[in-house]
């Protein structure tokens, strides 16, 4: 009888445990659907072909989000001789690329694009990111506990880590201007400040259409892809380029799925292991030690 | 300084409608001899553009920077498939088709109303001078860096940490750690 229990409970358990993969796996087919972005989100097209590195999206920035001086002028091109990274003190920067059988080099300002289904969002255990329905990737710094999991997710290597804050390092980066001004329907400091539009602000879907009708029109000049349309599951912030993108920094293999999909299964499982392992494990030590009990039982009673 | 600007234009369109009863295009010299464009003048002092040295640079083919609005025959097989007939038109200063608000809402929601409209990545006001200008100055070899053109303010000094502004030298790398 005892054998019959066991075998009954093991069938059981595992009879449970497949059902609700099947029906996590069919919540995850759902979800698969692809969210593909807030409707009326905001985005940017980024034309590469027509920066110049003049920075002056760079010094927007900083007076715009009140960011520390910088160690340069913004005017001090000789910043651009080696390949930078966004940090605690700049949520932009221009990178400088030279292309292979190209007279002039090619610039590259970077921020955090914007994805329509963050990484950083998605990894974040205190729910500190938000993605608004205007586009911006906000984060409430309150609440962030500075672990960082965030830097680690985002596939363009952008939130950068206050490491000066001794008391309360937090996450910093780009957030599209929203307090001061996405939120208003005004455009980032930076596009503002651009003086050859390099920087195109408007709707997501709009950009994508201007994106394709440029490439269009100038066949000979633009590679015929807008980077971030699709990449990740699609960014707010888009590029159009005159070189292929893997010569201008840009990352080719990221796929077109959201980073969230790759551990989107891994996590369902998360809560089912919390939850039924214990009480399974439990049951199998009860179980095992059963036998042990009642010999002890029977051994004590003689 | 607005209203000279107007003025000036006024006596180009007077001078056309005067001069030219045979012909419906300007012809250079008709242009003012000097604009000057102050929207950027907060950062950086006004440009005082001088028409009618670049009237003579461009042998006076007004459709270099006008595109089809004086009537001039344009070249772009694009433009052409519309504006092949076209002829001169009321607007012809720089800002009279290209918006100085380009990303504000109301024109955002003005381009995303119209459907008919087929100028919808048109540049705005700022973007126009500087690609015009700076494209063919690059072309032409001469002066292209932002203060061959403009003298930059103290509060454009200040913006870009510089003149006055420098940060003091510092034996950190610029842009820090990440």
């Amino acid at each position: 009888m005892k054998a019959m229990n066991r075998r009954k409970f093991l069938k059981g358990s595992l009879l449970g445990g497949a059902a609700a993969s099947v029906i996590s796996k069919s919540k995850n087919a759902d979800a698969s659907a692809s969210f593909g972005g807030y409707p009326d989100a905001m985005g940017v097209l980024v034309d590469l072909t027509r920066c110049v590195g003049c920075r002056s999206c760079e010094a927007a920035c900083n007076k715009e989000q009140g960011l520390p001086a910088p160690a340069q002028s913004f005017d001090d091109l000789s910043v651009l001789d080696h390949e930078r990274r966004t940090s605690e003190g700049a949520y932009t920067v221009v990178n400088q690329y030279e292309i292979p059988g190209q007279d002039h080099p090619l610039f590259r300002k970077i921020q955090c694009n914007h994805c329509n289904e963050p990484a950083c969002l998605t990894s974040c255990f205190v729910n500190a990111y938000t993605k608004t329905p205007e586009g911006a990737v906000i984060y409430d710094p309150t609440v962030c506990v500075g672990c960082r999991t965030c830097m680690v997710a985002c596939p363009f290597y952008i939130p950068a880590y206050s490491y000066s804050s001794v008391l309360n390092p937090v996450i910093k980066k780009c957030i599209f201007c929203y307090d001061t001004r996405l939120k208003f329907g005004r455009p980032p400091a930076c596009v503002e400040s651009c003086p050859r539009e390099a920087l195109t602000f408007g709707k997501r879907k709009d950009l994508i259409k201007i994106g394709n009708q440029r490439i269009k029109s100038h066949p000979d000049l633009y590679e015929d892809h807008i980077y971030g349309e699709k990449e990740v599951g699609g960014t707010s912030w888009m590029y159009l380029s005159s070189a292929p993108f893997d010569q201008v920094g840009f990352d080719t293999d990221l796929g077109t799925q959201p980073i969230l999909s790759y551990v989107k299964e891994f996590l369902t499982v998360v809560p089912m292991v919390l939850t039924i392992w214990p009480a399974l494990f439990a049951g199998f030590h009860l179980l095992a030690t059963r036998k042990d009990k009642q010999k002890k039982e029977e051994k004590s009673e003689i | 300084m607005e209203h000279i600007q107007k003025y000036l234009y006024g006596a180009v369109l007077v001078s056309l409608l005067c001069f030219s009863p045979l012909q419906n295009f300007a012809v250079a010299g008709d242009g003012p001899d000097e604009v000057e464009i102050d929207s950027l003048a907060q950062l950086y002092e006004p440009v005082y553009f001088d028409h009618a040295m670049h009237e003579e640079v461009t042998d006076s083919n007004c459709a270099v920077c006008h595109h089809h609005t004086l009537g001039t025959q344009i070249e772009d097989e694009n433009c052409i498939r519309c504006h092949a007939e076209s002829s001169a038109t009321d607007e012809i200063a720089c800002q009279e088709c290209h918006a100085s608000n380009r990303f504000e809402a109301d024109y955002l929601n003005k381009i995303d109303a119209d459907n008919t409209l087929y100028h919808r990545d048109k540049v705005g006001l700022k973007a126009a001078y500087h690609i015009r200008c700076m494209n063919c100055h690059e072309e032409m070899g001469v002066a292209n860096g932002c203060q061959d053109c403009h003298s930059r303010t103290d509060a454009g000094d200040k913006f870009f940490h510089s003149g006055s502004y420098t940060p003091p030298e510092s034996d950190k790398p610029a842009g820090g750690g990440h």
